[in-house]
């Protein structure tokens, strides 16, 4: 029999009752996951693809393979995200009265807590770095980003911080403090759980990772754009991309920061954010929101982006205005730092203080306003092609400006007193958020698709999934905006007065069309790989404007065999009307970056430390620590980083024919 | 100031038609105040949403119009490849957001300081000004985990759950908390204002309808959070006087071992009264020292704006500080930062999801009420046994 005492040092305050085999709930899912896994294990070993996915995929620093990867993880996580907003809209569908519903608060309390945090930093962040990832590279034709190398690293990094979320659904427990881990509730001496520790290791690896991510997406675009391409030439998106990326490397400092500092008083007894001792959870809110609002713009800047190429592309125009969409956005991107306050207009600042933010607020709609209507008259006096891509755009357009409208009205403060915390300023921000950020990528997913696997997606469950988002947000969110204004607030389990349950249960109804949405997508892509062959197309099957069009579907390693010079903004649509030849021959040899394990090695022992710091292992976290740098510094001993592919399979390449045997 | 709201409702009223009609019926806080601050807040809302359609609802209409007409089938649309620039146009599109920003903006700035929670009140109702010579009520309120403890300094009693105000007098709240944040919400009254720990933040409100009315923390702040609500009733004056001496006569003393006992996290508390309360209770709490023995935070920073002043070998912040870095927080000990624990005082962590409440049938009864009661969860204060609030 092990001491009391030895146990704890093993194993830290890990126990078996640490596991929730007493919750039905969590209980099916965690079998549910178990067989779809050693399922998947299963497959992946019966068709001997394990040496294939980590010599191909996880090890690779290509960033056309990360960005895939980067959407395969982000569409996961929003499974999960959304699994946790069907069961908040079944919870507050029936809990009424004297019903307590099904969830009791300290499960539901994680679930809008897990939903919060994933939809975020693990659905938003990975789905918008990804696709910068692969599209910008090929916009601004660069071989790849400029640290292939990190950019793997960071991609590995985001996943062990979505593995420690996942991990925390079976082992232990979440957070129950909130999306941001908001202080007091998240102190040690509230909440002495594992909960607030998984929220904090999982988002400061996470966070190291996007924070690597946006310094190289910045530097690739400063220093790698092609020949010709001033920063006027640069195209829309990559515009945004690169704003975005400032936003990122600026904010997310202050995060890793305001984090830092709770795990210091959680880990050290420190007393930043406590209610003694000098400390103030104002602080928090204030570090937390610095970072929280210029977020927003990190993840829509970039759909802006893509709205703006689809619109163009699918109108047979350029972009209307296009530098005045590029000071929108730069504008956008400078006041995203002046507005942050509006998040807490209610902690009792003075009207001068609370009427600048509420202003400065504002002020940030007329470049988003200009930017609507520069879209609008994009479309004008063009022919509008109805694609898919398309079709998101006018949705967005819709539900984006309603959205918008929200959100002025909330940044008026004695309005905001009355709607700050409602159900209204949660409708808002799904308002923008699915109708700004995730209405942009299902477009950019179903505009880019083909480029990126050479097939396009199939129309007939790419509509269903376009009308079970766009009908479903609105049969969800409008009740919750009717009770806002009702004066019915957010994070409540239960409520008192029964005559709101029909509204409630009009949303749950639009969250189960949204799941039809998010179903469709599924079958989508598996009738379009079913039917790829019908489906195939060339380098350009819409018609574009910018350079990656100008390579095949989906690209070769290397992007382009020779770097594209650029005269005009829009540079392909500009070659294909100078009929311009690509070249068939004086290939020469390619310099490529090698492949590299060692992102994921990192990570995993990242991912180890974050597990054992949360349960209080401490030889764990101290080996996994040790081991962590010493891989890290290893790595820069490594000098074989590179190689040539040879001139002859970069011909091959070009001219269609299969790789040469053993290549 | 006050033709504003009424210009614009006149304006934006049939714009508003549809919105109104969804409405119809539901006779809710927000949208049908019983307080003139929250009818004001109700206004700026309608003005504000009215000045934005101007805006919004040609850009909706232009949407749906331009995609419709320029699709690639119509035969009767101009198709200008080249038409990505126009001068005269960006100006429009520019200034047309900027003008109702500007508008916006003033309106902003104007209600923004006139409805100022901290600023005493203006006017009663729309037409009835405030009589300078009248004191505001004071409301002393306390949030508690997870109940509201309202202190009347004047009338020297206490409630808790429960708010009753005289109509049409001004009052003033002044607000605080002993551990989470909370947000003081009555809807049909006034707008919020957060409750924090060590802080007081103050609301000037007004009631002008007698009735019973609800109101809430609408700030998270955890296990209790949900069912932390209040019942606003609003009294004639000869009634509010009438539940005073009730109150007085009827209830028990709040003497500080009580409010200690009330200061222990509890959920779904029913009303209390009580008949007498200590005059500087408030002061105590927002300076966290109600606990006999433990300094005031505001001495300790006073002391320590002394030291700044003194000898300079003794700036450093705490020097022969009172015994405040020993003392015990108000919630209990507090806790040690997890690295400095040795092993036997590190609690294994089991999942809470298992109910482990005396007596809670848990997943057996999936739905029984007994089992949501978490307060059994938080740490407890040495001494203190009382966990249901009923005390």
């Amino acid at each position: 029999m092990l001491s009391d005492s030895l146990l704890k040092t093993i194993f830290g305050r890990l126990s078996f009752e640490s596991f929730p085999i007493h919750e039905p709930i969590l209980l099916v899912t965690f079998i549910g996951v178990m067989v779809g896994g050693v399922g998947v294990v299963a497959l992946i070993t019966k068709f001997r693809l394990w040496g294939w996915l980590w010599r191909d995929w996880f090890t690779s620093v290509d960033h056309k393979k990360i960005g895939i990867m980067y959407m395969i993880l982000g569409f996961i996580m929003l499974l999960r995200g959304f699994a946790d907003a069907l069961m908040m809209r079944t919870q507050q569908a029936i809990a009424f009265g004297g019903n307590p519903g099904y969830l009791p608060p300290h499960h539901y309390d994680q679930v809008f807590t897990a939903h919060g945090t994933i939809m975020i930093f693990f659905v938003a962040i990975p789905f918008v770095v990804g696709l910068i990832n692969y599209v910008m590279p090929l916009q601004i034709g660069a071989r790849d980003v400029a640290f292939p190398y990190l950019n793997n690293l960071s991609f590995w990094l985001t996943v062990a911080g979505a593995a420690l979320v996942m991990v925390s659904l079976f082992v232990g427990e979440f957070s129950r403090a909130g999306w941001l881990n908001y202080v007091p509730v998240s102190n040690l001496q509230n909440s002495p759980d594992t909960g607030p520790d998984y929220y904090l290791w999982a988002l400061q690896i996470a966070g190291v990772g996007t924070t690597l991510s946006a310094i190289n997406m910045v530097t690739t675009i400063i220093k790698m754009r092609a020949p010709g391409m001033t920063m006027m030439k640069m195209p829309i998106f990559t515009w945004t991309a690169l704003c975005s990326n400032v936003l990122a490397v600026a904010i997310f400092p202050i995060l890793t920061a305001a984090f830092a500092m709770l795990m210091l008083d959680r880990y050290v007894g420190t007393d930043f954010f406590t209610n003694d001792l000098g400390g103030n959870a104002m602080m928090y809110w204030n570090l937390v929101w610095i970072w929280g609002h210029p977020e927003v713009y990190v993840l829509v800047l970039p759909t802006f982006g893509i709205f703006s190429e689809i619109t163009s592309t699918f109108s047979g125009k350029r972009l209307f205005g296009y530098s005045s969409m590029v000071y929108a956005t730069v504008v956008i991107t400078i006041l995203a730092f002046l507005v942050w306050l509006h998040h807490f207009f209610t902690m009792g600042s003075g009207a001068s203080v609370n009427s600048f933010f509420g202003i400065a607020t504002m002020v940030i709609s007329i470049p988003t306003g200009a930017k609507i209507f520069n879209w609008l008259f994009t479309m004008y006096r063009g022919q509008i092609r109805f694609e898919l891509p398309m079709m998101w755009v006018v949705a967005f357009l819709i539900t984006f400006t309603v959205g918008g409208m929200t959100g002025v009205l909330l940044a008026v403060p004695p309005a905001d007193f009355v709607l700050h915390n409602s159900l209204f300023l949660v409708a808002h921000f799904h308002n923008v958020i699915i109708g700004g950020v995730l209405f942009g990528l299902f477009a950019g997913v179903q505009y880019w698709f083909p480029k990126a696997f050479g097939f396009r997606l199939d129309p007939f469950w790419g509509k269903v999934n376009f009308w079970g988002w766009v009908i479903g947000y609105w049969v969800a969110w409008t009740p919750i905006y009717i009770v806002g204004l009702m004066g019915t607030t957010r994070r409540m389990n239960h409520f008192d007065d029964p005559t709101l349950q029909p509204w409630f249960v009009i949303a749950a109804i639009g969250a189960a069309i949204i799941a039809v949405g998010i179903a469709a997508f599924l079958i989508q892509i598996a009738v379009s790989i079913k039917n790829r062959d019908k489906l195939r197309v060339d380098g350009d099957p819409w018609d574009g404007r910018t350079l990656e069009w100008a390579t095949t579907s989906p690209p070769p390693a290397y992007n382009f065999a020779f770097t594209p010079v650029v005269h005009e903004l829009d540079a392909w649509y500009d070659m294909k009307d100078k009929k311009a030849q690509a070249p068939k021959d004086g290939f020469r040899a390619i310099h490529m970056p090698r492949n590299t394990g060692v992102g994921v090695i990192v990570s995993a022992l990242a991912l180890v430390l974050g597990f054992a710091m949360v349960w209080y292992i401490w030889w764990l976290a101290a080996i996994s620590f040790a081991g962590l740098i010493a891989v890290s510094i290893g790595h820069t001993f490594n000098y074989d980083r590179d190689y040539y592919i040879p001139a002859e399979d970069v011909t091959r390449t070009e001219r269609g024919l299969p790789a040469a045997a053993g290549a | 100031m006050r033709e504003h709201p009424s210009l614009a409702r006149r304006l934006v009223r049939p714009a508003l038609l549809p919105l109104l009609a969804l409405l119809a019926g539901c006779e809710r806080a927000v949208l049908n105040p019983a307080g003139d601050v929250a009818l004001q807040q109700r206004n700026l809302i309608y003005a504000s949403t009215g000045l934005m359609l101007l805006i919004i609802v040609p850009v909706l209409v232009l949407i749906v119009l331009f995609a419709w007409h320029y699709r690639k089938g119509n035969e009767t649309a101009t198709y200008d490849p080249h038409f990505d620039h126009s001068t005269s146009l960006e100006l429009v599109i520019w200034s047309a957001p900027l003008l109702i920003i500007i508008a916006l903006g003033a309106l902003t700035w104007s209600s923004t300081h006139l409805l100022d929670p901290f600023r005493p009140l203006g006017r009663v109702s729309a037409d009835k000004p405030i009589d300078p010579k009248a004191k505001p009520l004071q409301v002393q309120v306390v949030a508690l985990d997870w109940k509201w403890l309202f202190i009347y300094p004047e009338q020297g009693i206490a409630t808790v759950n429960e708010l009753v105000l005289p109509v049409d007098r001004q009052v003033r709240f002044d607000i605080t908390s002993t551990n989470m944040m909370n947000t003081f919400y009555a809807p049909t009254m006034a707008g919020m204002v957060y409750a924090m720990p060590g802080m007081q933040s103050t609301l000037h409100a007004v009631l002008n309808q007698p009735g019973t009315f609800k109101g809430m923390s609408a700030n998270y702040s955890g296990a209790g959070f949900s069912d932390m609500r209040f019942g606003l009733h609003g009294v004639t004056p000869a009634d509010f006087d009438a539940w005073v001496a009730r109150t007085r006569a009827a209830g028990r003393p709040l003497a500080t071992a009580t409010y200690l006992k009330l200061e222990v996290p509890s959920e779904k508390v029913p009303v209390m009264r009580f008949a007498s309360v200590s005059p500087d209770l408030f002061d105590r709490v927002v300076n966290r020292c109600v606990r006999p023995g433990t300094p005031c935070m505001r001495d300790v920073m006073a002391h320590d704006a002394a030291a700044g002043g003194g000898d300079p070998h003794a700036t450093q912040a705490g020097a022969g500080m009172p015994g405040r870095h020993s003392a015990q927080p108000p919630g209990g000990a507090k806790p040690k930062g997890a690295l400095f624990k040795d092993e036997s005082e590190i609690a294994p962590a089991p999942n809470i999801t298992k109910p482990r409440q005396p007596g809670a049938p848990g997943a057996t009864k999936p739905a029984s009420p007994e089992n949501r009661n978490m307060s059994f969860l938080l740490p407890t204060v040495p001494g203190q046994t009382a966990r249901t609030g009923r005390g």
